[in-house]
Formats: C-alpha cells, structure tokens, sequence
C-alpha cells in the first residue's frame, strides 16, 4: 500500500503562498488553546523554540529530553552561524536569492514553496534572537556583522564568536524556562521517547522511559511533534554527540510515518582528522574558516615534507584551481569529495595520508595574527587542544566526517508526517535542504520551524481534529497505550535477556564502518548490495550476542545505548535501499557510477527529481517506496556550477 | 601507557559511595579522556562488570555535560578545557588518577560520577530570561548596541553551565554561574527592563537550592572551562544590591 503523499502546498505565487496560507488557517480562540496539550520530543532549536512558543500562545506543552538539561541539546554544537536575508551589507541579497541559493545548494532535490518559506521568515528569526538577548557579533557603530559561508557570494551569516548554536539555543532555553516557570511547560529531562500511540490513525501519545529510575510512563497529548534531530550516529563516527539517535524518528516510521531521503547525509569537509581506532567522535572545524583558510595539498603524491617546507609553486591549492569564482567556498559536498578525490589519488597529508592542509598564513600575514585570533581564536585553540598543533605556525589538517542528515521524516507543507497529528521539525523532517546543506542553514531550519511555522501549523490541526471537551479526549488509559507499551516493554526485556559476549559499542562501531565503507562519500550498486547482505547479519548477531550490564529499572546508559543502536541496525538498512533506488549522484549523495567526466556530480532530471519517501511493511520485510514528484516553476534546473 | 584509576562508585543517590581501583592498560596520548574512560568500560562489560556511569555527550567542549573532578580539579589539569577535551598527553605512563563526580549538596549524586544539576535549570527559571514572546521582536538593528557591551555580554553568555565552578569551591558556591547568566543580559540594553527583578529573583533561588555563599577563593574562575572571570560576580553583587534597596525598578 502505497502513501498517498499530498504536499498542501498552497495555490498561487510563490512569494505569496504563505502568506495566503496563513490567513487560510484555521486559528484557536486564545481561551481555548489551554484545552489542549501538545508532546515535543527533543528541545534543541526546533523542540525548544516549538514548545516555548506554543507555550507562550497558551498550549499546554510537554517536552521531553533525554540530556539531563534542555539546554544540551546537539544545536548547541553549531559554530560558524546563522543566515538570513537582511541585506544589512547592502550587497545584493534578497529573499529571492537566499531562497535559490538554498534550493541550488540542495541541488534540486527540496521542495520549492518550503524553501521560499524558510527564507522569507529568517529575517525575523534574527530579530527575535536580538530581542533574547542574543549576543550577535557586532560592528563598532554598534549593528550587527556579517560574514560570508560557502555555496553564497553575498555575506548573509549572522554568528557569536564560535557559539553561535549554544548563544542561539540559550535564547530558546530560556524562553522554554520562562514557560516551564509559568506553568505552560512541564519539561522532562533524562526521558527518553520510545514509541508513538496511535488512535484511529492520528497520533494520540507516546510511550516514553525515564532514564533514571527506568520507569515506563504514558504520555497523552493532541497532538506530537518530533524534533529530535539527525540520524549522523548511524556511522559511529560523526560530529554528532554521543547521545544524537534515530529512535524517535524511528518509532515514528514503525508507525506508519514515511521516512523520506534517508540517503541524503552530508559529510563536512572540514572536520579534524581520525587519529585512532579509539576514537569516539570527530570535531568540526567550523565553515567559517574556509573565508581565511587556502585548502591545499602538495602537487608531489606521497611528498613528507613538513607544510612550511614546501614552497608555494610545489602547491595544488586545489579548490581554487577547479572552482576559481568560489574557490574556497564551494558548498560542503563539493569540497568534501574534492578532498577525498586529492586523497585518494595519493596527495593526502599526515601520518594517514586522510588529511588535507587548511592553511592560514595569508590571511594572518595580510590582516595579523590578532584578526585571526579575534575570528577564530576558540577554534584555533579546540584545533591545539585536540592535536597539539599550533594552527598560527603550522597549517591544519583537515578531512571530510558526517555532520548532517538532510534526509528525514516526510513532511507536508504544515510539517506533519503521514501520520494526522505527527508533525516533524528541523533536521528530523526532510524538507528544505535536498541533497546537500549549506552551511548556517540548520540554525535557521530549526528556528523557522519552531519559532515561526509550527506554532501556526499545529494550531490549524487542533482547530479543525481537535476536540476541546473531555469526552472527545483519548487519555492514557486507552486501550492502544497498554498496546504499544507491552510492545516497548518486551522489546527492553529481549535486549536484557541476551546476555551475551559483545558490547553495545563494538556493534556500533561495525555498523558504521559498514556504512562508511558503503554509504560514506561515494557509493556503488555493488557496495550498497553488498551492505545489505551484511547489516542483517550483524543486526541478527546484535540480538544474540549483545551484552547489557545492570538491569532495565534503574539508570543504566549502555540500555539506552543498545536501544538506540538497536534501531541503527535496521535504520541502515533502510539508507542503503534509498541510496540503490537513487541512480543518480546529487548533492551528498554520490553514485560513482553517474559523475562527468571532470569527477562532478550527474544528475539525472528526468527520472529523479522526486523525493523518495520509505514505508515501514513488518519486521523482515523490504521497506516500500512511494515518491513525492518535485515541481518546479520558479527555478530552472541547471547543472549546479561554483566553477 | 599505563594508568592506575580511582573512581568513586555510587549505586545511586541514597547508597553509600565509595572509591574503586582500576588498572588501564595500552592508554594512549592522543585519547581524549573519556576514551580512556571509554576503554576501561568496554573491559568491565566484557568481564561481565558494571561500566562506570559518567555524563558526557557532546564531546567537543560546548554542550557542558561532562563532569569529573580529576586529582581534584574539576575539568582536569589542563585549564581552560572541559573533560571531554582533555587528552590523555596530560599524563604520563604509572600516573595514578582520583576521579570523582562533582561534589556540592545542591549536585546529588545520580550514580558513579553521574550527577543532578536540575537546580541550574531551576535559577534560570526564577529570571534568567528576558520576557519576549515570538513574534513581538523589532528590526535586529533598531537597536545598535556598542561593541564593548555586547563582546562583554558574549564574554558571560559563553558560560556552558557545567557545573565545575560549584564543584570546586569550598563553599559549594553558584555565584560564578548565576553571575554569567545575570551579566550575560544585564550588558545588553534588551536586559534593562527586568535586570533589578532578575538579580534578586536568581539569587534567592541559588540560595533555596543549598548553594553556599561566595569568600573569595576564586577557585570557580580558576576551573572555568569557558574563563569567565570573577568580576562578573561583583557586578551581580552590585545589581543585587541595588535591587535590595530599590525595588523592582
């Protein structure tokens, strides 16, 4: 049974979609949004900037987090910046080019209205930052500075020194705890959601554990609203937090939620290289530092020389000679297999050889080292940290990781998955970056959709299924709730009746590897089929041979964890088929089988401009695809060029 | 290398502690700290013991998770640096390390090194906010504000609410954390408005957590991953006072 995929996108004029869409929404009267109660699952950007604006209009808001603050989540991460279409350095930005900046640099795989949504309500995202009390970097006169990010000639990246994700997710944690102090916000930390409920089709609830005591707790609501981020972890090693899973979105799937993309993963040009098989995460070396940095590796292949030995005409700066209008800037992708070409090909540097230089002598010789200190100085000195390398004297060594998922649950253009009810936000639904993001997107993903679309979308559900007496109310004592959680119970008591010889981690580390090898930065038909043979294996081994220390009733991490890889296991299953039925190479998503000749990206228009959305069909079965076809009527679909 | 541990072991937040040794072999420099904490669970689990529980998740020094007072130090030897940062370069081969969860009354132990730091969520609660609703914001640059405030304001904001200031005064003092919150918004006009009520209100929810009182250690500052400096916790002190005297306005 296929899903019948409606994407509500408003009728008429882009520029006024949602506009129109807004006044055709149907609204909650403000006395009785206290009649109705809404679940977030995560409070990063999207969760905590969803469940304190909807607590602010008056909603009853539950919000659950499995950190044990929800001021910790994964957002907080994030350096380099923010974009919006301001146009404060009065350089040629508009709406309309943050818009088609965006959509190219997905390289037209995301919906267009969505897009244009995005960047019409980013300029008010910097606004209601500024008005938290957000410290945006500034200019002497006293407004706010901007710096530029790949994949854009305009400068439009707002940022706070290298924190913009934390400054920009205090502003939303604190507004969460001005609702959680007023009563409209309870706020459940170290709690973790484990699967959605069901009733008549609309999502009605969810079964979540808490972390501590182990307990299995029943949550009702109106309506459920899934911000619990990206799928990055599914690797192992990625620049996500140990905590950052798929279980939510999973559930979700399970559950009757397309899931659309998954495929699409990006991989971050510029992140620290591994330099141990202990390694248990890898840092990213903000996007930002490309506006200084030369990428670089020796024209000789295998040459040992130290960096500063090497005089400048035995230099491939290699970005600058294939894409000399972005040079340095190129967006993600595009620099990630750049680099992972040059490697390959025997150029790389440092003891791996997995490492290419990102240097900044020029820029210190021409503006100082303090400029660049004042700039970078938190990053230069995470850099020394980590590798005991001074970056002012030495260039840094750098190479592609897993950042982001641009894949996600399927969204409509009210955010809601398949599921009536179910709504997705930030980087756990699919919908705005296509195949690739650029960068300081995410921020103001999360935002829009938290501060800006949900709160609106959501109300227009409550208003037209929502009942607003008790009787029409499904409580925790329905049927369906004892349903799901005997299901999450047993499932919690297999995976401690195992018992067996391995750690949750070794099986982590072999699926990522698995999917590094197969699903990494370049893919084959041969490679995916060939991890499709071997993740069941594993996952089969997983459930007979994991070893869970301590028991399911008290606090107990390595439970969490084989929960959560538990769901990687069939999750990657589900990757790897997106990324076989997609025989075309598009944003982060390579097939080496359809490149240029020059080694670029081949789309393929004809047959794949359409998002592919995955249904659940039973444990053991093949997940069935249904696609979204993309229209487009205001862009043209050009061979993306930053040459 | 080889590292002799002593890691404080707590069921939970009723039992009774107490410190455990352990033997780590094959440590090397370039693990990070937790990965050799890492290490030594992957052992325990394998030898069908229970691993030891400590808080970490983002790993790269931001998200504040990560605890650990080690050879008691809160965040470790290195300064400036959170325990997810600290590499094991820091040791040398027969180091013997004390590991042991943040301590204070108002931190109760969860298990091992584990802790509850609810109570910061609860100060920020009282007032750590500035009261605007989404949607009512004017243009982001109506309101210039001078570079040195709002570097100022940043140099506060950048406060990652780890808990390493409390852990290793003697006091069992917040007032570094509550300190950054407060100067973080008290620097930037948007702050004005609630900035006296903001004061009083955080303060006196710092004390009915059970925080101490400040001496002037400075062992908060000292710790201090994010090197926020002691002379935010003058100024709190300033605005407390005046708050005191004058009222809300």
């Amino acid at each position: 049974m296929a899903f019948q995929l409606d994407s509500k996108i408003p009728e008429g004029p882009l520029k006024d979609k949602w506009t129109e869409h807004l006044f055709n929404m149907k609204l909650v009267n403000p006395a009785n949004k206290r009649k109705f109660r809404i679940i977030v699952i995560g409070s990063g950007l999207a969760g905590g900037a969803a469940a304190a604006s909807l607590g602010e209009l008056g909603y009853n808001v539950d919000c659950f987090c499995f950190q044990d603050s929800s001021r910790r989540a994964h957002s907080i991460a994030a350096q380099g910046g923010i974009n919006a279409a301001k146009n404060y350095p009065n350089d040629g930005d508009s709406v309309r080019r943050l818009f088609y900046d965006t959509i190219k640099g997905g390289d037209y795989r995301s919906r267009e209205a969505n897009v244009y949504r995005l960047a019409e309500v980013a300029n008010s995202i910097i606004d209601q930052c500024v008005a938290q009390g957000v410290p945006f970097a500034r200019e002497y006169g006293g407004l706010l500075d901007n710096r530029s990010f790949g994949g854009a000639q305009v400068s439009r990246t707002f940022y706070a020194r290298g924190q913009t994700g934390q400054q920009l997710l205090i502003g939303a944690y604190q507004s969460l705890q001005r609702q959680v102090a007023k009563g409209s916000v309870d706020m459940h930390v170290r709690t973790e959601m484990l699967d959605v409920v069901k009733v008549d089709g609309h999502a009605k609830g969810i079964i979540v554990r808490d972390l501590v005591t182990g307990e299995i707790r029943r949550h009702a609501a109106d309506a459920v609203l899934i911000c619990s981020g990206g799928y990055g972890n599914v690797f192992y090693l990625s620049t996500n937090a140990m905590g950052s899973n798929v279980t939510a979105a999973m559930r979700a799937f399970k559950r009757g939620a397309g899931f659309a993309n998954p495929c699409f993963t990006q991989i971050h040009p510029t992140c620290i290289p591994v330099s141990s098989e202990h390694q248990s995460k890898l840092t990213l070396m903000s996007e930002s530092l490309r506006n200084d940095g030369r990428v670089w590796v020796p024209k000789k292949a295998g040459d040992d020389r130290a960096p500063r030995d090497i005089p400048e005409d035995e230099r491939d700066y290699y970005l600058e000679r294939r894409y000399p209008s972005f040079g340095n800037l190129v967006p993600r992708d595009v620099a990630s297999r750049a680099a992972k070409e040059r490697c390959d090909a025997g150029f790389g540097v440092g003891s791996t050889k997995l490492a290419v230089y990102l240097d900044f002598s020029d820029a210190i010789n021409r503006l100082g080292e303090d400029v660049i200190r004042a700039r970078y100085g938190n990053l230069f000195q995470m850099y020394e940290k980590i590798t005991a390398e001074n970056p002012y004297k030495t260039p840094m060594r750098i190479y592609p990781a897993v950042h982001y998922t641009m894949g996600g649950l399927w969204v409509d253009y009210n955010l809601q998955t398949t599921v009536p009810g179910l709504f997705a936000l930030g980087e756990a639904n699919f919908s705005d970056h296509g195949a690739n993001r650029l960068g300081a997107s995410a921020l103001m993903q999360g935002l829009a959709d938290g501060y800006f679309v949900a709160p609106y979308t959501v109300g227009n559900y409550l208003a037209e299924h929502g009942s607003m007496n008790a009787e029409g109310k499904v409580t925790t004592e329905h049927a369906a709730f004892d349903e799901v959680e005997k299901e999450v119970r047993d499932r919690l008591d297999r995976l401690m009746a195992v018992q067996g010889e391995r750690s949750v981690d070794s099986f982590h580390k072999e699926l990522g590897l698995i999917m590094w090898d197969n699903c990494g930065m370049g893919r084959t038909k041969e490679g995916l089929q060939k991890a499709l043979q071997e993740i069941p294996k594993l996952r089969e081994e997983f459930w007979k041979n994991v070893r869970i220390p301590g028991d399911a009733t008290s606090f107990n991490p390595e439970l969490e964890k084989a929960a959560r890889v538990a769901d990687f296991l069939e999750f990657g299953e589900i990757m790897c088929h997106d990324a076989l039925d997609r025989e075309e190479s598009c944003g982060g998503h390579f097939r080496e089988e359809h490149q240029t000749e020059e080694g670029e990206a081949l789309r393929r228009d004809d047959e794949f401009a359409y998002a592919a959305v995955w249904e659940y069909m039973g444990e053991g079965k093949d997940p069935e695809l249904s696609k979204e076809i993309l229209e487009f009527e205001n862009v043209k679909l050009t061979t993306r060029s930053y040459k | 290398m080889k590292i002799t541990l002593h890691v404080w072991r707590q069921k939970d937040a009723n039992s009774q502690g107490g410190m455990e040794p352990y033997e780590v072999d094959g440590v090397s420099a370039d693990m990070s700290f937790l990965e050799m904490l890492d290490m030594l669970n992957e052992q325990l689990i394998v030898q069908g013991k229970e691993p030891i529980a400590f808080d970490h998740d983002c790993r790269e020094g931001i998200c504040g998770t990560c605890s650990l007072m080690i050879n008691g130090v809160a965040h470790g030897p290195d300064g400036s640096t959170t325990t997810c940062q600290l590499h094991m370069r820091s040791f040398k081969d027969g180091d013997a390390i004390h590991i042991e969860p943040w301590r204070s009354r108002a931190f109760p132990v969860v298990r091992d090194l584990v802790v509850d730091r609810s109570s910061f969520d609860r100060i920020i609660q009282a007032g750590g906010y500035i009261s605007i609703n989404a949607g009512n914001a004017q243009d982001a640059n109506n309101l210039p504000i001078a570079k040195h405030d709002s570097d100022l304001s940043m140099d506060a904001a950048a406060c990652i609410g780890c808990g390493a200031c409390v852990a290793s005064c003697p006091n069992g003092s917040a007032m570094l954390f509550v300190a950054a919150k407060i100067g973080h918004l008290a620097h930037v006009p948007q702050g004005q408005p609630e900035r006296a009520k903001r004061a009083r209100d955080m303060v006196a929810q710092m004390d009915a957590e059970g925080f101490g009182a400040c001496s002037n250690h400075y062992e908060c500052e000292a710790v201090c991953p994010k090197d926020i400096p002691v002379s935010f916790i003058s100024e709190m002190n300033k605005d407390f006072m005046k708050a005191s005297l004058c009222g809300d306005s």
